[in-house]
């Protein structure tokens, strides 16, 4: 194991979320207040509790997957982009590391920066709502499952386009759809059966479901299929990484 | 074990379909400055890419140091350094951090003392903690030269080095160049540039249209292809060389008027001293002199028109 170079790797990007800390923290917290001000506080106070929980509390853990899968694609995403834009990625692929140790680097600095932001979403909810934590330990672990699956797939997606526009393409157009549709405002169960149905294939409803029930105790699905779930979706990502260190996939001629 | 790097049968065929290499069968003598000149688009850097790792090959083996550059990739990479051919910097970060970089990339532990020491032989001394964004070209230039060289590598390429670069630098370059031989680095340089081969390399390779057609010393190539010309214009046309004057080397131009003379550099004495006494005793006066050497260009033009 090449630890220097992991170390490297995760110091260069670290210190590239440093630079730009400013805008990195102050988005996404001003998008979940104006959130918890819309739904939490506006409409919510004219939607019941959902399970036992306050409308306000219930849309925390959704709010908080939000930011950590949009920021994590983005984070990762760019991270490898960007490399391979200006060239530098040149020394990555002529340095004695392998796909392992690059993927630790570029993926555990991402996932660092949106647990960050997770967290700091979750202490900036505690301002607008007042909630508990039932399992941290659950917590702790589906919000780390998540970072890392959604940094991997924004590696992934970093390295597969090869413009700005597909870079920004991916998280708009899939991602955010499937994020509202996963049950960030709302149960399924307030669904139509049908949709309730559809809504099963949508990975995300998993995420937020286990994350749901770490905090309240209530979910939508049982949190062994979310674990499960979320679990699959990382070792699918790690398989697709491995893939295209293995042939080189937009990275070597 | 002589050849610290060794090409068998190289080829690549990009995705493309166009074929860069041809069963290359190259070896770079440990210790040695190899310069690989080529013109544009000869396969130059697909070589020196295919031995560093950034492009895979399309057939054949390379050994770096003994070790498979595949299979033993690790042990292959870390002995190697790379300047790449095109300026591709960081943009934000600093000097330094940018070589803590490479040389953590490279499995090495850090060694701020070592690195200072790069920036200085760089003369990068008092850019050290500037923005990569804020340096000149040529700055940039030794950047990369400094990120090549901060993990102690032992075997360097240098793909094209002197684009963008001033007669300074160059010469400090260079300079640079021999003084790492001295201490036991392999160096493997492409360049567009003729003398500058000639100046620094033991030996030299021609590569055209993804074949290597020639290496050889550079001293023998010199040797063997260095003819140098005399060119004598006369002060009366001559309407043929004089019997007295057979055994020289000498050609007369079509209208009488220019004696050409040609001779080897490197012989033992180059008959310039006896040609003009006798050419004194038989009456043949002369206005004017020029001498002409075939340099490595000429060599090189001539053999790549060999080969079209
Ligand atoms: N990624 C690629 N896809 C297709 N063809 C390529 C690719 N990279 C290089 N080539 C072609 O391969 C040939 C060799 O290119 P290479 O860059 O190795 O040449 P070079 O000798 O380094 O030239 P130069 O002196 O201009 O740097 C060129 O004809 C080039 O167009
Ligand atoms: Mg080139």
């Amino acid at each position: 194991m090449n630890f220097y170079a992991i170390r490297s790797i995760y110091i260069f990007e670290m210190a590239r979320t440093w630079r730009t800390l400013m805008q990195s923290i102050a988005s996404p917290i001003l998008s979940t207040s104006l959130y918890f001000v819309v739904f939490g506080a506006a409409i919510g106070s004219r939607v019941g509790d959902i399970e036992g929980v306050s409308y306000g509390a219930f849309i925390v853990p959704g709010l908080v997957m939000l930011t950590i899968m949009s920021e994590s694609i983005s984070n990762a995403s760019f991270g490898i982009y960007l490399p391979k834009f200006t060239g530098t990625i040149y020394e990555v692929l002529s340095a004695p590391v392998s796909y392992i140790e690059v993927l630790i680097g570029y993926v555990g600095a991402a996932a660092t920066k949106s647990i960050v932001l997770g967290t700091l979403i979750l202490a900036t909810a505690r301002l607008f709502v007042p909630y508990s934590i039932l399992h941290p330990f659950w917590m702790a672990g589906f919000l780390l499952l998540t970072a890392v699956s959604f940094c991997l797939f924004g590696f992934i997606i970093g390295i597969w386009a090869d413009g700005f526009q597909k870079l920004q393409m991916v998280p708009l157009m899939i991602v955010t759809p499937l994020t509202f549709l996963g049950g960030s405002f709302y149960s399924i169960y307030m669904l139509p059966p049908i949709w309730q149905k559809i809504t099963l294939f949508n990975p995300v409803v998993y995420l937020i479901s286990g994350f749901r029930w770490s905090l309240y105790g209530v979910s939508d699905v049982n949190v062994a299929v979310s674990l499960g779930m979320t679990l699959l979706f990382l070792a699918v990502c790690i398989a697709v990484v491995w893939w295209i260190f293995k042939t080189g996939y937009r990275l070597k001629s | 074990m002589n050849a610290i790097i060794s090409v068998k049968n190289l080829s690549k065929i990009y995705a493309s379909g166009f074929q860069a290499l041809r069963n290359i069968d190259l070896d770079i003598r440990r210790g040695e400055i190899f310069a690989l000149l080529g013109p544009n688009g000869a396969g130059k850097t697909t070589l020196i890419n295919i031995i560093c790792g950034i492009v895979n090959p399309s057939g054949g083996t390379v050994l770096a140091d003994g070790h498979d550059i595949i299979r033993d990739y690790r042990a292959a990479r870390s002995k190697i350094g790379l300047v790449p051919q095109e300026l591709t910097t960081d943009v934000f970060e600093t000097v330094r951090d940018t070589m803590n970089f490479s040389r953590g990339l490279f499995g090495k532990p850090p060694d701020p003392v070592y690195i200072e020491k790069v920036l200085g032989d760089l003369s990068l001394m008092d850019k050290a903690d500037t923005k990569i964004q804020a340096l000149s070209g040529g700055m940039k230039r030794r950047v990369l030269i400094a990120k090549a060289l901060s993990h102690e590598p032992n075997i360097l390429f240098l793909d094209e080095p002197t684009a963008g670069v001033d007669v300074e630098l160059r010469r400090d370059m260079w300079e640079m160049v021999r003084g790492m031989r001295e201490n036991g680095v392999t160096i493997i340089l492409t360049t567009h540039y003729i003398e500058e081969a000639e100046l620094i390399a033991d030996r030299i390779g021609i590569i055209n249209k993804g074949e290597i057609i020639l290496v050889e010393d550079k001293t023998a190539l010199m040797r063997k292809l260095g003819k140098r010309q005399l060119k004598l214009y006369l002060q009366n046309p001559i309407s043929s060389i004089p019997g007295g004057l057979n055994g020289l080397d000498l050609e007369l131009s079509k209208d009488g008027s220019e004696l050409v003379y040609t001779f080897d550099v490197h012989g033992e004495e180059t008959g310039i001293a006896s040609l003009l006494k006798r050419l004194n005793e038989h009456g043949i006066d002369y206005r004017d002199i020029h001498s002409s050497e075939s340099s490595l260009e000429e060599i090189f033009v001539s053999l790549v028109s060999e080969k079209r």
